[in-house]
């Protein structure tokens, strides 16, 4: 049976409910299992004429660098990003550390409240007493150029994509595939195209970067009422005017989170950028790990979550209070705004008078200084040598009992089965758009040649994603339960998602191994905070009455977790399940780091190998494939369920 | 752009240099940049020098400007750049950019200026034949005195209690004689990762390998696992060390885990190597070549003038001078520059002589 046939097959099934339809499905995959395993597996060839193809082009790029698309193109837009980065962090290192944290610190005076400019200039200081001032510093520089590029591209491009529907839709997928991709995957081509250096860290980051700000910045241009725009309209405003006066400046604060999202993807490139030699706090963190100095990394990575934090309460807040119409909450007189302003300037103006004339507020002193990587070291060498009988014992049951018989059984399937099934099960849970890019996203990784480590890869994406929601829809159901609960999960979500995942890489090698199993866990680690907090969310969105209703009719807590709360937020989960999948497979590669091998090892290898080079790039486009099929099959479980929400309603 | 970083360069010495604060502000002004930016980044170094190191007389040497390091992710390097650093810093003046890249990554920084000098450089000859032979941007400037072993290594209580295998290289056969001892001893290195063969756990993908080619040309029951990064193997051989366990794993010395784990890990000779043997990248029976390490530059690096360039064709030192320097680092979690301090300040007869020629008058 062909691909197709099996892909039609369900069609006929369709008057049957979903779960009958996927049952009746995997009966029949199964069926061609038991027939034809072992057949058609396209084992990996490490030198196919595609791999050996790509070497030579990489070699002829690099023979050619005076060829006009570099000389013209490619070449000056990496000095001139590089030479801003050089120019901003100068400054930076100029100002010296009281002038940074007097300016930060007066920022947060006038545009948020004294608190946050106390408690960012605190913050700064915490960073020079963890002794990386200067990396912070080379740090943000390159977020300050990378962001301000990423607004100045994106604000028009979301601008643009907010008042037409035709560029919407040209660069929706487009914004799509770029947040799909894991990071790392693009640093291959990008070092090809640009080399390295901060200036291609800086590129790196904006690509990352550029996606909220477009697509929050087009969302709050669409917010503004139609009647709004009409009305402007038929004043006899023009077009330009329109949105100048009308639409910019109701749009403001959806702008102002664009600025701040940005921000915020951006810091999350800081470790994986120091790969192609961008320095500063993501260099510090490696260098640590590389020595097994892991108390050494925490305070990089306690660095990086500090200078995240001030940049967050700088424009989130600046967004809000930009927003005049905004009603209540401590709203200042015009007289108390000058005073403010006026202390505000003045303290700026001293921080830099001394940050650049004395030598004690220009450089960090280092005299004093703060670390926690005498207590984390110590917590993690009492882990070591107390843990690992119980986690290597997890480790290999969880191998041998279900990462390898998962890997056996889709390394052993014929690739038409495979293909063919996930397209079948697009096509019944999302419909027939989906289930035709999942078949080619499928037949796009076959033809390039790494068919074996992206099935690999798959089960342990497959895997982690199953552990992700275990432990996702447990504990965000009990923290939307419990308001204690919800209090103790909070701040550990915060940290594990600003926190660089390097830093608890080497503790879980250190309980794991360098094996798959560990790959996963960083995976599942990385995704879980965002799981929990959809499912949380949707859990905590169930209405109080249906709830009421179920426990007056004497349904016990769990029934009403699981007839009730948890069928209801069904979107919620669903969403969880697409962030899931999304966030555990960018881990993929970093996976590769610490022995997940399969697609992530052969990126890291094509960066680091030239020889590689063509094996590394098709690997790293199959990742984003397998990430395209594995998010449009969950994306499509959402929207179809949401589109018949409404139709019910 | 260029002329908008030099103009950056240049205002940002000014003020510091009218504030008379001690740090060098001056943005590094990129390579690209050096060039129109010259009296900037060399009066920024001249006011770094005048600070750091007030003994030495400055005006006599030639200025330095800045030199960009290669930092290849692996400590016993971390160890070359931080002597030489310290050396380049506090004695000529230069103002020093360590990049942490690695090993293929580095070269290609050679023609974009990004990488002026690699310290450690362990083979690597086709792309010795890019950049030095075709394109002609790096220039090979000689040993730096380090002798490289790469191999196979396995802890040394299990070495012992196998004397036939750590002995069968030096068989009749000895292709055969290392085939069949690894073999009957497989099954004591089986893991979670490797499908009920033997495994052999490779490390950074980064660093010269051909255990995969070793496995097929010797016919081997094993199977290369990738541990993906030096941090993982090494966390690996020390697992298996402290519980005394076998392992057998891609390893090289001079290596400053040596000093971590007691010098537990000895080295599994395979059949020696000879000139040509490891033609076939796909199959292959004989073991790594000893590496003499050298180090490259760019050329532009080399005609740039530098009293830098003099000292790093000078740099030479032995397997314990690094490892003493790389402990430090890593165990003794002192920075690069107090470790290289302690060295420097205890070696002064071998850093000197790296000095000749440099118009260094110091002492």
């Amino acid at each position: 049976m062909t691909a197709a046939a099996l892909a039609a097959r369900p069609r006929a099934a369709l008057r049957l409910s979903k779960t009958r339809s996927i049952l009746l499905l995997s009966a029949v995959a199964v069926l061609l299992y038991v027939l034809a395993n072992g057949h058609l597996t396209l084992p990996l060839d490490t030198q196919t004429p595609l791999f050996t193809a790509l070497n030579s082009f990489r070699d002829w790029m690099i023979a050619n660098r005076t060829a006009w698309f570099f000389v013209f193109f490619f070449t000056p837009v990496r000095e001139g990003t590089a030479g801003l980065v050089d120019f901003v962090t100068g400054w930076l290192t100029t100002l010296g550390w009281v002038g940074i944290a007097a300016i930060a610190g007066a920022l947060g005076l006038v545009f948020v409240t004294w608190r946050t400019g106390v408690a960012v200039a605190v913050a700064l200081v915490l960073v020079g007493l963890l002794g990386v001032w200067d990396a912070t510093m080379v740090t943000l520089g390159q977020m300050i150029v990378a962001v301000a590029l990423s607004l100045v591209i994106g604000i028009p491009i979301g601008i643009w994509a907010g008042r037409s529907d035709r560029v919407q839709h040209v660069v929706t997928p487009l914004l799509d595939l770029m947040q799909i991709m894991p990071t790392y995957a693009y640093l291959v081509p990008l070092v090809l195209l640009f080399f390295i250096g901060n200036g291609t860290a800086t590129i790196a980051t904006m690509i990352y970067a550029i996606p909220p700000a477009i697509r929050l910045t087009a969302l709050g241009i669409r917010g503004v009422s139609a009647e709004t725009v009409e009305a402007a309209s038929s004043l006899g405003s023009t077009g330009w005017q329109v949105l100048r006066k009308v639409q910019i400046p109701m749009a403001r604060s959806t702008i102002g989170l664009a600025v701040n999202q940005t921000i915020m993807m951006a810091l999350s490139m800081v470790v994986i950028t120091a790969f192609v030699g961008a320095g500063g706090l993501g260099e510090v963190l490696l260098k640590a790990l590389e020595i097994q100095d892991v108390g050494g990394s925490f305070d990089a990575g306690v660095a990086i979550v500090l200078l995240a934090m001030v940049l967050d309460r700088l424009t989130a807040s600046a967004s809000q209070t930009s927003d005049r119409s905004r009603p209540g909450a401590d709203r200042v007189s015009v007289a108390d705004r000058r005073r403010l302003q006026a202390a505000g300037i003045t303290i700026a103006i001293v921080g830099i008078g001394l940050g650049v004339t004395q030598s004690w507020a220009h450089v960090f002193p280092s005299d004093f200084s703060l670390s926690f990587a005498d207590p984390v070291n110590a917590l993690v060498s009492w882990l070591e040598a107390n843990a690992v009988w119980l986690t290597s014992g997890l480790k290999d049951v969880a191998s041998s009992w279900l990462l390898d018989p998962l890997q056996q059984v889709l390394t052993s399937a014929p690739f038409w089965l495979v293909i063919g099934y996930a397209a079948a099960l697009a096509l019944v849970v999302s419909g027939r758009r989906a289930a035709a890019v999942a078949a080619i996203a499928g037949l796009a990784i076959a033809a390039l040649g790494v068919w074996r480590p992206a099935m690999e890869t798959l089960t342990q994406v497959l895997f982690g994603v199953v552990i992700a929601m275990v432990v996702g829809v447990a504990v965000g159901t009990w923290a939307a339960r419990s308001g204690l609960v919800s209090q103790i999960v909070r701040p550990i979500n915060d940290a594990l998602q600003t926190m660089p995942a390097f830093v608890y890489l080497i503790p879980a090698l250190a309980l794991f191994g360098p094996t798959r199993f560990t790959a996963v866990v960083a995976a599942v680690i990385y995704a879980i905070p965002a799981v929990t907090r959809l499912v949380e969310d949707g859990v905590r969105g169930v209405s109080v009455t249906a709830i009421e209703s179920a426990t007056s009719s004497g349904s016990t807590a769990f029934q009403v977790i699981r007839k009730v709360q948890l069928p209801m937020a069904r979107r919620s989960l669903l969403a969880g399940l697409n962030q899931g999948v999304v966030l555990v497979l960018a881990m993929v590669v970093v996976g590769g780091l610490v022995g997940g091998q399969a697609l992530g090892y052969r990126v890291v290898q094509g960066l680091a190998q030239a020889s590689d080079f063509g094996i590394g790039l098709s690997a790293a486009l199959a990742i984003v494939l397998l990430g395209v099929m594995l998010d449009r099959i969950t994306q499509g479980a959402g929207a179809r369920r949401e589109v018949k929400r409404i139709e019910d309603e | 752009m260029r002329r908008l970083a030099a103009g950056a360069a240049a205002v940002a010495v000014i003020v510091s240099a009218c504030s008379g604060s001690s740090a060098t502000p001056a943005p590094t002004a990129a390579a690209s940049a050096a060039a129109s930016a010259a009296p900037a980044a060399s009066s920024a170094a001249a006011s770094q020098a005048a600070s750091s190191a007030p003994s030495q007389a400055a005006a006599s040497l030639a200025a330095c400007g800045t030199v960009n390091i290669a930092d290849n992710p692996w400590v016993g390097y971390e160890a070359d750049v931080a002597v030489v650093a310290y050396i380049l810093k506090n004695d000529l003046g230069c103002t020093v950019n360590v990049k942490t890249l690695s090993e293929q990554v580095s070269w290609q920084g050679f023609p974009t200026g990004d990488v002026d000098v690699i310290l450690e450089n362990w083979g690597h000859e086709d792309l010795a034949k890019t950049y030095i032979t075709d394109q002609k941007v790096a220039v090979d400037l000689g040993s730096q005195g380090n002798v490289g072993i790469i191999g196979w290594f396995l802890p040394k209580y299990y070495a012992d209690a196998h004397p036939n295998l750590m002995n069968a290289y030096q068989q009749a056969d000895p292709a055969k004689a290392v085939a069949t001892a690894l073999n009957a001893v497989a099954s004591d290195f089986v893991s979670s990762e490797s499908g009920g063969k033997g495994q052999l756990l490779d490390g950074d993908p980064s660093y010269v390998t051909n255990d995969e080619a070793l496995v097929a040309g010797l016919g081997l029951n094993f199977k290369v696992v990738y541990s993906g990064s030096e941090a993982a193997s090494d966390k690996a051989i020390q697992t298996a060390i402290n519980a005394q366990k076998p392992i057998l794993a891609y390893y090289w010395e001079p290596n400053w885990f040596d000093s971590q784990i007691n010098n537990q890990m000895v080295h599994l000779s395979l059949p020696p190597y000879t000139a040509g043997c490891d033609s076939n990248t796909k199959s292959m029976t004989c073991d790594y070549p000893p590496y003499n390490l050298n180090k490259v530059a760019s050329v532009s690096f080399i005609n740039s003038g530098s009293p830098a360039v003099t000292m790093i064709k000078n740099f030479k030192w032995t397997n314990d001078d690094q490892n003493a320097v790389a402990t430090d680092i890593a165990l003794n979690k002192m920075t690069d520059d107090a470790a290289a301090k302690k060295w420097v300040d205890a070696h002064p007869d071998v850093w000197k002589a790296w000095l000749a020629g440099t118009g260094w008058t110091g002492n």
